[in-house]
C-alpha cells in the first residue's frame, strides 16, 4: 500500500466517524419554552432550510403555541405536521403562523416538513 | 421579535426606533411610527395591551377561552363579572384578571356556549370581543386626514380603535359587530369625502386573530391565496434558476468532453483555447452553484448546524466536490502524478442544479395538484349572508351571522351557515358536501348545511351552527388533521429515513476509499465520480413524499364523496378488514317507521281505512301514529278531528270520527271489543314475517282492514350489502328488535348473520365476539346509540346525522345516510394503501438498487458505471414519479357509480 492509498483509507474512515458521531451519535441541546402569562407557553421557530430551534423543551399540560417563521420560499418547508397531535400548518412565507395545542403526556413527539426533511422535535416533560 | 405598537408590524429588537413611555420600552419599525407614539403614547399603549382572546378545546371537553375585556376600570369591575359568569351553567371556572383585562373561563361546552358567555359579560355592563376589518380608503392626501378619519372613526361608538396607514390606504378598524357594521363604517368614512373598499375582514367571535393561528387558515381563502401565490413564485424562480443552468450546462458539457464528441483539434486535451475554455467554464459554474443552486448550500447549512442532513446536503456536498476537483485540475494540473487525472467535472456541477431545480419545479406543480381536494373545501364557503336584522333584510359577512340569526335564502344562492329551516321550502344540492347529486327536498324544519345550494325554492332559517362549528368547517379541520395524521406504514419509513442521509454520505465515503484503493486506474478519477455519483442519486425526498402525498389525496378524494376519513391508521386499518357489523336502525334502514301496506275487507276503501286511522292518530303522538299520518298526507286525503280519543296501553288507541267509532290496534283490542278478525289474522301474520308491524282497524264495530308500518329499508342498503360480500366481507347485522323482525329484514337485503334482540350497551359486547373469534370488524351505526361499539370495533363507520359530522367515536365518517359510503369508504382505503405500496415499492427499490450501481458494485462483473449526469435525471424525477403517482388516486371511481351508468 503506497503512502496516499494509507492516507485515503484512514481519512475515509475517520470522516465515516465524525460523520456517524454528528449526525446520529452527539445530540443538540434543546431550548426550554419560558412559559408567560395564563401558563401558555409559546416559542418563535425559525423556518429556513430547517427549524431553529429545533428541539424545544416544554411543560406537560400547559397550552403550547409554537410561531413559526418561514424565512425562505423554498417548497420543501412549507407545512408543518405535528403528527401525533393531528396538527398541520401551511406557512406563509415571511409571516407569523402559529400551532396551538397542550401536550398532556410526557414524551418525545417529532414535528416535521410534508415530505420529513427538516425535523425538529417537542420534547414534553 | 418586538410589535410596533403603531402599526402593528413586527419589528427587530435592535429597531434603531424606541421610545420609553411609563418605563417600558417601545420598538418601532420606522421614524414616522416613532413620532405618532411620541404625540399620543397614551393611545398605543392602551391599545397594545388589548390582547386578543385565545380559544382552546382540551381532550376532556372542556372548553377554555380568554376574552379580552373592554372598558375595566375598577378591581371590583373583575368580581362583578366573575360572578356573573358563574350563574351560567357549565362553566367549571371563571377568572376575571383586571390588571390584563382579560377573562379567563373554562366551561362545558355542550352546556353553555360562547356567545352566552359574551351576552353574560355584556349582562355585568361590559363589553368583550372585536371584529376586524381592513378597508382600503382612497382619496387621503395628508397626515391630517389620516388623524381626521381615526378621531371620527374612533368616537364612533362600536369602535374600538382605528388605525389608518397613509402609505398603503388601509385602514385597520376594531369594532363590535351587533354595535356598528361595514355599510355604517363605509357611510362614516364615505361622508367625510373619501371612498372606501373593501379589502378583507376577519371577525371572530373573541376578537381573536385567527388569521394567524393554524387553525384560522381553515375557511378564508385569504391565507390559502397567499400560499398559492408563494408556490408560483417559487416555483417561477426555480424554473428561471433551471433555465439559466440548462443554458449554461449546454456549452460546459459540450467542452466536457471534447475527444468523446469529436470536436476540433484546437478544442482538444491539452491546447491552450481547451484550457482557457475550462477555465470559464469553471467560472461560469459559480452563479449557477451560488445563485440558482443557493438554496442547496442555504438548506444544507441550515441542516448541518441541527445536526441534521436532507438532500440539500446530499446535493451540496456533490456538486461542491465536482467543482472543487474540477478547479484544482484546471489551476493546478501539475500536483496530479498523471495528466489524465486533470479533469474537469463543470457539467455535474450545471447540470444537476438545472435537473434537481427541474424536478423541484415539477414536483410544486403537481403537489399543488394533490391538495386541491382541502382547497376546494375551503372555497366553499360562502361570503355573505343575507340577515334579517330589525325587520329588515341586510347583507352581512358570512362571519358576522351568529347564533339564530334569521338568514334569507333566495334560488341559486349558497346558505352560508348550518342552520333549520323556519319558513318555506326547497330543492337543496347538497352534493359538495354529501356527495349525494340528488337535490334534496327540504321543508320546514329540516336542517340545512352551509356551503350547500338552494336551487329551487326561497326560504328562511335559523342559524344553529356559525364560524368553526359549521359542517363545513368541521369537515375541513378533520380532514386536515386526517393529511397529517401518519399511517403505521410511514412510521416505519420514518425511521428509515431519519438515518437515511448520514448512511448516504457514509457510503460515498466508502465507495470513494474502495476505487482509491482497488479500482482501475485512473483510480482518483473513478473514485470521485462514483461518490459523486452515491450523493446524488440517493433521493431521500421520494422516500418521506411516498407516504403523506397518498394520504393527503386519498383523504381529500372521501372527503370530496361525502367520506370523512380520521386518520392514516384507519385508512390501513379499513382495507384489512374481515368482518362489516352494520346496525339495523338507521344504517340498513331509514329509521323512522312508514305506511307500507293496507289491507281492505268487508267493503272499505283503502283511501277510507287510511283517512279514519290517520284522523284518529292525530290525537295521538306515537311514532307510528306520524306514519300512518304522513302516509294519508301524501295521498293528499283530508284529515278529521278526532272526539273522545282514548289510547288502551298494549292494546292501541280509539276514538270517533266524522261519528263512527275507530278502532286502531292489535288483535287483541278487536277481540275484546268482539270484533271478528276473519282472514285478516292471516295476513297480519304475514306481514309481521316481513318485519312489519300490522295493526287492525275496525270502523263502526265492523274490521275494516290493516294498515302496516314498517322501518323501511334504504334503497341502496341491498345493492351496498352485495357488494360488501362481493368484497369477500361478512357481512353482519346486529339489532335490538326481535328476531322475526330482524330475519325478515335481513332476508330483504341479504344479510346472513344476524345478532338480534341485543340491547344497545350490549353491541360493543357483542362487536368483540366477532373479535374474539380473530377477525377484523368494523362496526357501521350512528354516531349517539352507537358509540362504545363503534369505538370498540377496529374500525367505526358512524353514519352521519345531518350537521354533526365531528363524531368523536368513529374513525369514519360517512355524511351521505347510504351504505354505498360504506363500500366506497374501504375501496378507497384499499386504493389508497395500493398507492402508498407503490410508491414506497418505487422509493426504496430506486434507492436501494441506484445506490449500488452508483457505488459501481456492477462494474467488476457487467464494466456498469452510473454517469453522476444520470443519476442526477434519475434523482430529480424519482419525486415526480412519486407525486404523479398519487395524483392518480384523483381518479378514483367508486366501482358502483361505473355500475349504474
Amino acid at each position: 500500500m503506497t503512502l496516499d492509498e494509507i492516507f485515503v483509507l484512514i481519512g475515509g474512515i475517520l470522516l465515516i466517524a465524525l460523520v456517524a458521531w454528528y449526525f446520529w451519535f452527539s445530540s443538540s441541546e434543546g431550548t426550554r419554552v419560558q412559559s408567560g402569562t395564563g401558563g401558555l407557553q409559546e416559542a418563535l421557530i425559525k423556518v429556513k432550510g430547517g427549524y431553529s430551534p429545533n428541539v424545544i423543551v416544554v411543560d406537560a399540560g400547559k397550552p403550547v403555541r409554537l410561531n413559526f417563521l418561514r424565512e425562505e420560499t423554498a417548497a420543501c418547508s412549507e407545512q408543518v405536521i405535528f403528527p401525533d397531535f393531528g396538527k398541520q400548518a401551511t406557512l406563509t412565507p415571511h409571516k407569523t403562523i402559529s400551532v396551538e395545542f397542550i401536550p398532556d403526556t410526557p414524551g418525545e413527539y417529532e414535528f416535521q416538513c410534508a415530505m420529513g426533511m427538516l425535523r425538529g422535535k417537542l420534547i414534553v416533560e | 421579535m418586538a410589535k410596533d405598537v403603531v402599526c402593528g408590524m413586527e419589528v427587530d429588537n435592535d429597531s434603531p426606533y424606541q421610545s420609553t413611555y411609563k418605563d417600558k420600552t417601545f420598538k418601532f419599525c420606522s421614524e414616522n411610527c416613532k413620532t405618532k407614539f411620541d404625540e399620543n403614547p397614551e393611545k398605543y399603549v392602551a391599545r397594545h395591551q388589548d390582547s386578543p382572546a385565545t380559544y382552546q378545546i382540551t381532550t376532556n371537553g372542556i372548553e377554555k377561552i380568554q376574552l379580552p375585556i373592554v372598558d375595566m376600570h375598577c378591581a371590583s369591575c373583575a368580581t362583578t363579572i366573575e360572578k356573573e359568569l358563574r350563574k351560567l351553567p357549565g362553566i367549571k371556572k371563571a377568572v376575571v384578571n383586571g390588571a390584563t383585562e382579560n377573562a379567563y373561563v373554562e366551561y362545558e361546552g355542550s352546556e353553555v356556549s360562547v356567545s352566552k358567555i359574551i351576552d353574560s359579560i355584556k349582562k355585568s355592563g361590559y363589553r368583550t370581543g372585536y371584529a376586524k376589518l381592513r378597508l382600503h380608503i382612497s382619496g387621503m392626501h395628508c397626515n391630517s386626514c389620516v388623524s381626521q378619519i381615526e378621531e371620527e372613526l374612533e368616537g364612533t361608538s362600536g369602535i374600538l380603535s382605528a388605525s389608518i396607514d397613509l402609505g398603503t390606504e388601509a385602514a385597520l378598524v376594531k369594532y363590535i359587530p351587533s354595535k356598528v357594521d361595514y355599510p355604517a363604517l363605509k357611510n362614516i368614512i364615505e361622508r367625510m369625502g373619501y371612498q372606501v373598499s373593501e379589502i378583507s375582514h376577519k371577525y371572530d367571535e373573541n376578537g381573536s386573530d385567527t388569521q394567524n393561528t393554524a387553525e384560522g387558515n381553515q375557511g378564508s381563502s385569504d391565507p390559502v391565496d397567499e400560499n398559492e401565490q408563494a408556490r408560483n413564485r417559487e416555483y417561477k424562480s426555480l424554473m428561471w434558476k433551471f433555465i439559466f443552468s440548462a443554458v449554461i450546462s449546454i456549452p460546459v458539457m459540450i467542452f466536457s468532453y471534447p475527444d468523446f464528441l469529436g470536436l476540433p483539434d484546437q478544442f482538444q486535451r491539452g491546447t491552450d483555447l481547451l484550457y482557457w475554455i475550462w477555465f470559464s467554464m469553471g467560472v461560469v459554474t459559480l452563479p449557477v452553484m451560488f445563485w440558482a443552486g443557493s438554496h442547496f448550500y442555504t438548506g444544507a447549512w441550515a441542516a448541518f448546524k441541527n445536526r441534521s442532513a436532507n438532500m440539500h446536503t446530499l446535493i451540496a456536498v456533490g456538486i461542491t466536490a465536482a467543482w472543487l476537483y474540477s478547479t484544482v485540475a484546471v489551476l493546478f494540473p501539475e500536483i496530479f502524478p498523471n495528466e489524465a487525472l486533470a479533469e474537469v467535472f463543470y457539467d455535474v456541477t450545471a447540470v444537476v442544479v438545472a435537473l434537481v431545480n427541474l424536478g423541484l419545479a415539477l414536483e410544486i406543480k403537481a403537489k399543488g395538484r394533490s391538495s386541491e381536494a382541502i382547497k376546494k373545501l375551503m372555497g366553499l364557503q360562502a361570503k355573505t349572508a343575507r340577515v334579517v336584522r330589525d325587520g329588515k333584510e341586510q347583507d352581512i359577512p358570512v362571519e358576522e351571522v351568529v347564533l339564530d340569526d334569521i338568514i334569507v335564502v333566495r334560488p341559486g344562492e349558497k346558505i352560508p351557515v348550518d342552520g333549520e329551516i323556519v319558513e318555506g321550502s326547497s330543492a337543496i344540492d347538497e352534493s359538495m358536501i354529501t356527495g349525494e347529486s340528488i337535490p334534496v327536498e327540504k321543508h320546514k324544519g329540516d336542517e340545512v348545511i352551509g356551503a350547500t345550494i338552494n336551487k329551487t325554492g326561497s326560504f328562511k332559517f335559523q342559524a344553529t351552527k356559525v364560524g368553526k362549528d359549521t359542517a363545513l368547517a368541521q369537515i375541513v379541520q378533520m380532514v386536515e388533521e386526517a393529511q397529517s395524521s401518519k399511517t403505521p406504514i410511514q412510521r416505519v419509513v420514518d425511521k428509515v429515513s431519519g438515518y437515511f442521509v448520514p448512511a448516504v454520505i457514509i457510503l460515498a465515503i466508502a465507495a470513494f476509499v474502495v476505487w482509491y484503493l482497488i479500482g482501475p486506474a485512473p483510480a482518483l478519477i473513478y473514485a470521485l465520480v462514483v461518490a459523486v455519483t452515491v450523493l446524488i442519486i440517493a433521493c431521500p425526498c421520494a422516500l418521506g413524499l411516498a407516504t403523506p402525498i397518498s394520504l393527503m389525496v386519498g383523504v381529500g378524494k372521501g372527503a370530496e364523496n361525502g367520506i370523512l376519513i380520521r386518520s392514516g391508521e384507519a385508512l390501513e386499518t379499513a382495507q384489512k378488514l374481515d368482518t362489516i357489523v352494520l346496525d339495523k336502525t338507521g344504517t340498513i334502514t331509514e329509521g323512522q317507521p312508514k305506511l307500507t301496506d293496507i289491507v281492505t275487507a268487508n267493503g272499505f276503501s283503502e283511501d277510507e281505512i287510511l283517512n279514519m286511522s290517520a284522523s284518529v292518530e292525530r290525537a295521538s303522538e306515537h311514532p307510528l301514529g306520524e306514519a300512518i299520518i304522513k302516509g294519508a298526507e301524501e295521498r293528499e286525503l283530508t284529515l278529521l278531528n278526532p272526539i273522545n280519543f282514548n289510547a288502551v296501553p298494549g292494546h292501541g288507541v280509539e276514538a270517533e270520527v266524522d261519528g263512527r267509532k275507530v278502532l286502531l290496534g292489535n288483535v287483541k283490542m278487536m277481540r275484546d271489543n268482539g270484533i271478528d278478525t276473519g282472514n285478516l289474522l292471516d295476513q297480519s301474520t304475514k306481514l309481521a314475517d316481513e318485519g312489519k308491524t300490522p295493526m287492525f282497524v275496525a270502523i263502526g264495530g265492523k274490521a275494516a282492514g290493516i294498515v302496516a308500518v314498517a322501518d323501511t329499508v334504504k334503497t341502496d342498503s341491498k345493492e351496498a350489502i352485495a357488494q360488501l360480500k362481493n368484497m369477500g366481507l361478512e357481512v353482519v347485522m346486529i339489532t335490538g328488535d326481535n328476531q322475526r323482525t330482524a330475519d325478515a329484514i335481513a332476508r330483504q337485503v341479504g344479510v346472513d348473520r344476524v345478532m338480534a334482540e341485543v340491547l344497545p350497551e350490549d353491541k360493543a359486547l357483542n362487536v368483540q365476539k366477532l373479535q374474539n373469534e380473530g377477525k377484523r370488524v368494523a362496526m357501521v351505526g350512528d354516531g349517539i346509540n352507537d358509540a362504545p361499539a363503534l369505538a370498540q370495533a377496529d374500525i367505526g363507520l358512524a353514519i352521519g346525522t345531518g350537521t354533526d359530522v365531528a363524531i368523536e367515536a368513529s374513525d369514519i365518517t360517512l355524511i351521505k345516510g347510504s351504505l354505498k359510503g360504506v363500500v366506497l369508504a374501504i375501496q378507497l382505503s384499499k386504493a389508497t394503501m395500493r398507492n402508498i405500496k407503490q410508491n414506497l415499492f418505487g422509493a426504496f427499490a430506486y434507492n436501494t438498487a441506484g445506490l449500488p450501481v452508483a457505488a459501481g458494485l456492477l462494474y467488476p462483473f457487467f464494466g456498469i458505471l452510473l454517469s453522476p449526469l444520470i443519476a442526477a435525471a434519475a434523482m430529480a424525477f424519482s419525486s415526480v414519479t412519486v407525486v404523479t403517482n398519487a395524483n392518480r388516486l384523483r381518479k378514483f371511481q367508486p366501482k358502483f357509480s361505473k355500475a349504474n351508468k
